[in-house]
């Protein structure tokens, strides 16, 4: 087995459209970190190309929305065309907040990776991610 | 006179739960309490009669007996005449007055064809962009009757003029008309985010509001300085209540040293908290409000008029702690929350819906929601005496720790130079998000057990929620664009102009505001024109 550089996942946390909740964001933003990962948090008020240009200069694996609002179709299908756009496919992108069940299929069918609900744990996300990143490897 | 021998905790007890017996604030709980908890409590100094400084027991001498608190249901989505239609609703089923929620483009000061609104038009609340959605948003609806509360901050005086201008169309002048304008900014850049202007512009927006209402509007609230949103963000009860009335403070000091006498526009002050899930330790929290509020108007600023002492409460249950996991349960949390709200004396009360986890709410869910405080005030008893949990060495004792916490924290917030200068160093900020993550660890711990999510969850059926789709958005867009089409295009121009030219000197920025509404200038017609003076507000992002 050859030996491999130890790589950080590096995860973008982003705060799309208007939305002002942060307090799941920064939860799940710090659960990352201490559980080893390079973390980048946005900040507020980001727009899907703000987003995936801080994915794009940060080299990020993972692309986690976090979106309260109810415009998470709208801004996912902003988000996944534009890392299309940009040759960037193999990014991942997770989103959690308040959506509703009945969205999620076409969220899958538009490429978001995993949607997370109100009640999941940080380990739900850790685990995900970690799961996601192995088997692309 | 028999000696209680107080138990020891070194003595075995029956073997029984491990879980830490804390409030959900993490505030650890004795397992009984005496009078020795609450010695050198002293009834005339510390209590007061209902209606008596300092108020702990309730503002008013008769309380519910007199009237009960308004019932008044936060509501708003999709189009004003949607939002026009649930209003009439709460009215007709027993709502004691409205409580407008505004989407997030209006919230924001944008219109709904600005890139950043993409996706968020009518989802969060309903979307008014200009005095013509205000006037459908109130149709029908005597504003000389009704008192309406607007759950809006950074735009909140474009909000507030295009209310007066409604009211005008309505023959009811600005003198006689009674509500609430929420406009506390100190917690935005705390907990909420809706910030657009940096604290200071922010400020002095509020200070105008606040000199103009007094002056013009005197059955109006002013201001609804916030603990809801820094609770829901995470911070601890303690934590709620001293950031919230530090706020208060601050908006008191602002106004004072802008030349206001304290006496006339304390009165007009407001508040809004939480009501969360730790029951004795939300109505101590409320008693302790209101007796820390008394202390400090005649202490800290020498106010005169007993009024500028009461502090007078909205209530909204915690919106937090109810689960998208068998949504029924949370009709049971939002009634104890309700039930906490009475017993500590709140002037008005929200209660949420049980579908609050998953959408705005159904028909159905806001009115078994309006029913919880109707079956409270008729049915429980609890409204027949004011402050019934007075005198309880539990309560008692509580309402004495919090009190403490929070002048600890004013301390600390003192020393720093204020709260805007505590806001700037990000130091509330980092408290409430320190709270919000060892939550979520003891949650994850199974410390602290949320029925449904983290024990007694099971397989369940989609619940049917109430969905907003595009089609709103598009409506929006469209009058928008026919409406500055259509308006005095020089008008509008001209007050924007003026507007700027106002916010760059120190003139009171209502009347300008008023001139642009009049003439049909969009919220983010008229934000960008303060975006352009003021400049916007970047936070720094932590986590």
């Amino acid at each position: 087995m050859t030996e491999t550089a130890v790589r950080r996942i590096r995860v973008v946390i982003a705060k799309p459209g208007l939305d002002g909740h942060d307090r799941g964001a920064k939860v799940i933003a710090r659960a990352l970190r201490d559980a080893g990962m390079e973390v980048i948090y946005t900040g507020l008020r980001q727009s899907p190309e703000q987003i995936v240009a801080a994915a794009a200069q940060e080299d990020a694996d993972v692309i986690g929305l976090s979106i309260l609002s109810g415009a998470h179709l709208a801004i996912c299908r902003r988000v996944v065309e534009l890392l299309h756009e940009r040759g960037m496919e193999s990014v991942r992108v997770f989103v959690g907040g308040i959506i509703p069940q009945q969205d999620i299929p076409e969220l899958q069918q538009l490429g978001v990776a995993a949607v997370f609900l109100p009640g999941a744990s940080t380990q739900d996300v850790v685990r995900t991610i970690e799961e996601g990143q192995a088997a692309l490897a | 006179m028999r000696k209680v021998r107080e138990r020891q905790e070194s003595v075995p007890r029956p073997a029984g739960r491990e879980s830490p017996f804390t409030t959900i604030s993490g505030r650890p709980v004795e397992p009984v309490y005496r009078p020795s908890d609450t010695a050198g409590l002293d009834y005339a100094r510390d209590l007061g009669d209902p209606g008596q400084y300092p108020f702990t027991r309730g503002i008013h001498e008769t309380m519910y007996r007199g009237r009960l608190w308004t019932m008044r249901q936060f509501a708003g989505y999709g189009s004003a005449a949607q939002t026009n239609a649930r209003f009439k609703y709460l009215l007709e089923h027993g709502g004691g007055g409205l409580s407008v929620a505004f989407d997030l483009p209006t919230l924001m000061g944008r219109d709904p064809d600005h890139p950043l609104s993409l996706g968020e038009v009518g989802k969060c609340g309903v979307a008014v962009s200009s005095l013509k959605d205000m006037e459908t948003l109130f149709d029908g609806i005597p504003l000389d009757r009704v008192t309406t509360s607007m759950t809006i901050n950074s735009p909140a005086a474009m909000l507030l003029a295009f209310y007066i201008l409604v009211g005008e169309r309505e023959g009811v002048g600005p003198e006689a008309l009674a509500g609430t304008l929420q406009a506390d900014i100190l917690k935005e850049f705390i907990a909420q985010k809706e910030y657009i202007y940096p604290p200071r512009p922010s400020m002095r927006l509020v200070v105008d509001m606040i000199r103009f209402c007094t002056e013009r509007m005197p059955r109006w609230n002013t201001i609804s300085i916030s603990g809801y949103h820094i609770r829901e963000a995470g911070a601890t009860a303690a934590q709620e209540l001293a950031f919230t009335l530090r706020d208060g403070i601050e908006y008191v000091q602002w106004c004072v040293d802008a030349g206001m006498d304290v006496d006339s526009f304390a009165p007009r002050l407001s508040f809004f908290f939480n009501s969360h899930s730790d029951f004795f330790e939300e109505i101590a929290k409320f008693r302790a409000a209101r007796r820390i509020w008394a202390r400090t108007m005649r202490e800290r600023f020498g106010a005169k008029n007993p009024r500028s002492w009461m502090l007078r409460f909205h209530t909204q249950t915690a919106g937090v702690s109810l689960t998208a996991q068998q949504p029924y349960n949370n009709v049971v949390r939002t009634a104890l929350q309700a039930l906490a709200g009475v017993l500590g004396g709140t002037q008005s009360l929200h209660t949420n819906s049980l579908d609050e986890a998953l959408a705005l709410p159904t028909e159905e869910a806001v009115t078994i929601a309006l029913r919880t405080q109707q079956i409270i005030a008729h049915e429980s008893g609890v409204a027949n005496a004011a402050d019934p949990l007075g005198g309880s060495w539990l309560v008692e004792k509580l309402t004495n720790d919090l009190e403490g916490e929070a002048f600890e924290y004013f301390r600390k917030i003192d020393a720093m130079g204020g709260m805007v200068s505590a806001v700037e160093r990000g130091f509330p900020q980092r408290e409430i998000q320190e709270s919000a993550f060892r939550f979520q660890q003891a949650v994850e711990r199974k410390d602290k057990v949320i029925v449904g999510v983290n024990e007694y969850a099971m397989e369940e059926k989609p619940h049917s929620i109430l969905y907003i789709d595009e089609t709103v958005a598009g409506e929006q867009v469209a009058q928008v664009q026919a409406l500055r089409a259509s308006r005095d295009p020089g008008r509008s121009v001209r007050a924007l102009e003026d507007l700027k030219s106002a916010a760059r000197g120190k003139d009171n920025l209502m009347p300008p505001i008023l001139e642009a509404a009049r003439a049909y200038a969009t919220v983010g017609e008229m934000c960008d024109a303060l975006r352009e003076v003021f400049g916007e507000y970047q936070e720094q992002p932590i986590f």
